[in-house]
């Protein structure tokens, strides 16, 4: 007779897999890597292939020499940190930097604490925050190379936040900054200059935003919670003393602000379980980067806002659980 | 707007392949394996002994004990053994083998097919005979209905749900039995109703079965306006319990509770049209509806299928092992048993035979939890399965209980949406029995 498979139930599974997830998130990243090749060329090119490639064959050496355990590279976890890695880099950056921060992403931020799922820390973020602060001027240039699509000639680019900031320290208020610049929301939107190779277009991350949420790979939870909250900080402020505060768009639209709640933030790894724990998990990144931008060395301040929310998450978890069904407890 | 429950749960492919397939009766068998555990509690006691011969219907194991059930024989014959034989489970459980000859129904059972609409017993009398019919909830669990009917003092209902969801996929009986006999189960409902002394009763229906709930609503329009015909959206698992009752009332079992606790009892469409038959046709519960389905079967079929047929003969009938086919499972894909022996017989819940391929039961390789939440989302009871998987593995009992496992009604939708593949509902399982057993000895101190 022939031999039947006995196994507990149950006996059909969703066909989801890791893969499956981390193929979408670099779908969902596509527009950006797309427009990014357009504005910044092979200088983009050079950046996310560096940081690909690296991730993945650090990745594997280390799995296959050092841990000696199962190689997870087809997972495509660590396509998607090279990829984070690089897109998060100012154009400008020569490839060794794209490597160095793939090596300390994966070997350190990622490796160390036994691979995927395992890391309390953003692999990506770590990569990024370790070469801001070990090659601050390489990573603060924001030159804008030269394209072979659009064909713009090398400029000299500073990020909007950094113009801003730069500008008030000055004495200036903001519509002085704003004209002296040009700067305007449309450009914002679709192609804003000065800044990173993965955040040109706002419009290309909204894109891949809609794209995740379609497919259900993330929810909307901590993106919205981090915007929302970084609207309303900045609108009080802004309500407050309109001259020396940028308004609420313009912060939104700016410093790394959208790529990171939908992309480094949402990391599954490092952020809550709990619908609940994910809307306090991004407020407190809004509050965090808003009083970095204001308070703060830095202009920006995203990653080290994630980053910092990232460590509280095992304490998140613990307290703020899922709504239960019974909660009423019965002859406990 | 059609109505679902307010946490988790999941959307798997409904596969309903024998939706179209009218009730067929299934032939006569030569040997008939009766089990005396075909209901949740004690076993019931035989009452027969090796060489007497028993006609359809005769009673020939007596309940034993507060919850347990009688058991009829499904067919004429002559007792060829009472002995061990392995259960759905594999487990050796005590059988009456009967060697089957042509039928002949035991006196007192009304045979005729039209419907007896007038309820003459009194409630009590509903009761009694329910229990001496042997009637048991035919929805997964074999609870005996008499004793579901009879609150405990103190506890009373104010509404009959009858669980018409048939959301496990592939398993249409209840769809069947809802569009064949659904003046039978409008009947049987009012007997409960009157049995339980409630004036509301709602049956609730997924909607991928727009078929039943025009058929019951146009039905229960004429003469049965105190039964609601309600649809739900297509959702896993609407036909538990506790979904179900959230899902149609709003209202929240508490953990630890039961339905009665909240007012509600709940009873599936099969045990209805059953309590209508025991009720108003004295007929004991020998048969019942049973899907035969599954995408490598040439043929999907739903038999009215007695009690005791051995999974063999029921493969034999639909053409044989197919070629594909490496799993056997009683029930349907999200919560069904796997068969180890075929030489098992069907007992009075069983309501689905699938065979299932290679391709479509394998298991994945596990990989790492990635934290990614898709489980803490699909829980319906608003557990943590990537925490109490971890708990479980560590053995740790008191965080356990306190993360609520013993919530946890083993629906699957975790393991089903893992992406890492990894078995939460195994762990969770076995963790879950022992939080039980510390929980039940301390509540006995």
């Amino acid at each position: 007779m022939k031999k039947l498979l006995v196994s507990p139930a149950p006996h059909i599974h969703g066909q989801e897999s890791t893969s499956k997830l981390m193929r979408d998130v670099i779908i969902a990243l596509s527009p950006s890597v797309a427009v990014s090749v357009i504005f910044f060329g092979l200088s983009a090119i050079k950046l996310v292939l560096v940081g690909v490639l690296s991730a993945v064959i650090l990745e594997y050496l280390i799995q296959k020499y050092l841990m000696k355990t199962k190689v997870t590279i087809g997972d495509y976890s660590a396509i998607v940190t090279g990829l984070l890695l690089a897109l998060n880099l100012p154009p400008s950056a020569p490839w060794w930097i794209a490597l160095i921060g793939s090596a300390v992403a994966i070997g350190v931020a990622k490796m160390t604490f036994g691979g995927l799922g395992q890391n309390l820390f953003n692999p990506a973020l770590v990569g990024r925050v370790f070469l801001l602060v070990s090659f601050p001027v390489i990573m603060t240039d924001w030159a804008i190379p030269e394209s072979f699509i659009t064909g713009a000639d090398a400029s000299s680019g500073a990020t909007a936040l950094s113009i801003v900031k730069e500008g008030l320290s000055r004495g200036m208020t903001m519509d002085q900054i704003f004209n002296a610049n040009n700067f305007s929301y449309g450009e914002m939107l679709l192609s804003k200059i000065g800044g990173s190779v993965g955040e040109v277009s706002s419009l290309a991350l909204l894109l891949g935003f809609i794209y995740l949420l379609a497919r259900k790979v993330i929810t909307a939870h901590i993106p919205l919670s981090i915007i929302g909250t970084v609207m309303l900080i900045t609108g009080i402020f802004y309500l407050a003393d309109p001259l020396h505060y940028p308004d609420p768009v313009f912060s939104v639209l700016t410093g790394g602000i959208l790529i990171g709640a939908i992309f480094m933030a949402t990391d599954y790894v490092t952020s809550p379980m709990s619908k609940k724990g994910m809307v306090l998990f991004g407020a407190g990144i809004g509050l965090i980067t808003v009083l970095i931008r204001y308070f703060g060395a830095y202009p920006e301040g995203v990653s080290f806002a994630i980053l910092i929310m990232n460590a509280t998450v095992p304490l998140i978890n613990m307290f703020f659980k899922p709504k239960r069904f019974g909660k009423e407890v019965k002859n406990g | 707007m059609s109505r679902t429950f307010s946490l988790g749960g999941i959307h798997p492919h409904d596969k309903k392949i024998s939706a179209n397939r009218e009730i067929g009766e299934f032939p006569l068998v030569d040997t008939a394996y009766i089990s005396m555990s075909q209901h949740l509690g004690s076993l019931s006691e035989p009452v027969v002994a090796k060489g007497d011969r028993v006609l359809t219907g005769q009673l020939i194991a007596k309940s034993t004990g507060f919850i347990s059930a009688n058991i009829h024989s499904p067919y004429t014959g002559i007792i060829h053994n009472i002995e061990p034989w392995p259960d759905l489970s594999g487990n050796m459980v005590l059988h009456i083998i009967v060697k089957v000859e042509e039928d002949e129904w035991i006196k007192g059972i009304d045979l005729d097919p039209s419907v007896e609409r007038n309820i003459k017993l009194s409630k009590e009398e509903i009761i009694k005979r329910i229990a001496e019919c042997g009637i048991v909830g035919l929805g997964g669990a074999a609870f005996p209905t008499h004793i579901k009917l009879t609150p405990p003092p103190g506890k009373k209902a104010d509404i009959l749900i009858i669980n018409g969801a048939e959301c496990e996929p592939y398993l249409t009986s209840d769809y069947r039995l809802m569009m064949e006999k659904a003046e039978e189960l409008l009947v049987g409902t009012k007997i409960m109703m009157k049995a339980l002394g409630v004036e509301k009763a709602v049956i609730g229906i997924e909607e991928n079965k727009p078929g039943a709930i025009k058929k019951l609503k146009d039905t229960a329009r004429k003469d049965y306006s105190e039964i609601e015909i309600e649809s739900l959206k297509k959702r896993y698992p609407q036909g538990g319990e506790k979904q179900l009752i959230d899902a149609l009332v709003r209202r929240r079992v508490p953990s630890m509770g039961l339905p009665i606790d909240v007012g509600v009892v709940v009873q599936n469409v099969g045990t209805a049209v059953a309590v209508y038959e025991a009720v108003q046709k004295n007929k004991p519960l020998i048969d019942g509806i049973v899907t035969i389905t599954g995408d490598c079967l040439p043929d999907q079929r739903n038999f009215r299928l007695r009690v005791g047929t051995t999974f063999e003969k029921i493969i034999d009938v639909v053409g044989g092992m197919p070629q594909e086919a490496v799993k056997v499972l009683s029930g349907g894909p999200m919560m069904g048993k796997a068969i180890s022996k075929l030489t098992a017989a069907t007992v009075k819940s069983t309501s689905g035979i699938l065979f299932l391929s290679q391709e479509q039961t394998k298991r994945a390789p596990e990989n790492n939890c990635i934290r990614c939440s898709k489980c803490v989302q699909a829980c319906p009871m608003g557990l943590e399965p990537y925490l109490l998987n971890k708990l479980a593995r560590a053995s740790r009992m008191d965080d356990l209980e306190e993360n609520m496992i013993q919530d946890c009604i083993e629906c699957g939708c975790c393991a089903y949406t893992c992406p890492s593949c990894i078995p939460l509902l195994d762990n969770i399982r076995i963790a879950k029995a022992s939080v039980l057993k510390i929980m039940r000895s301390r509540a006995r101190k």
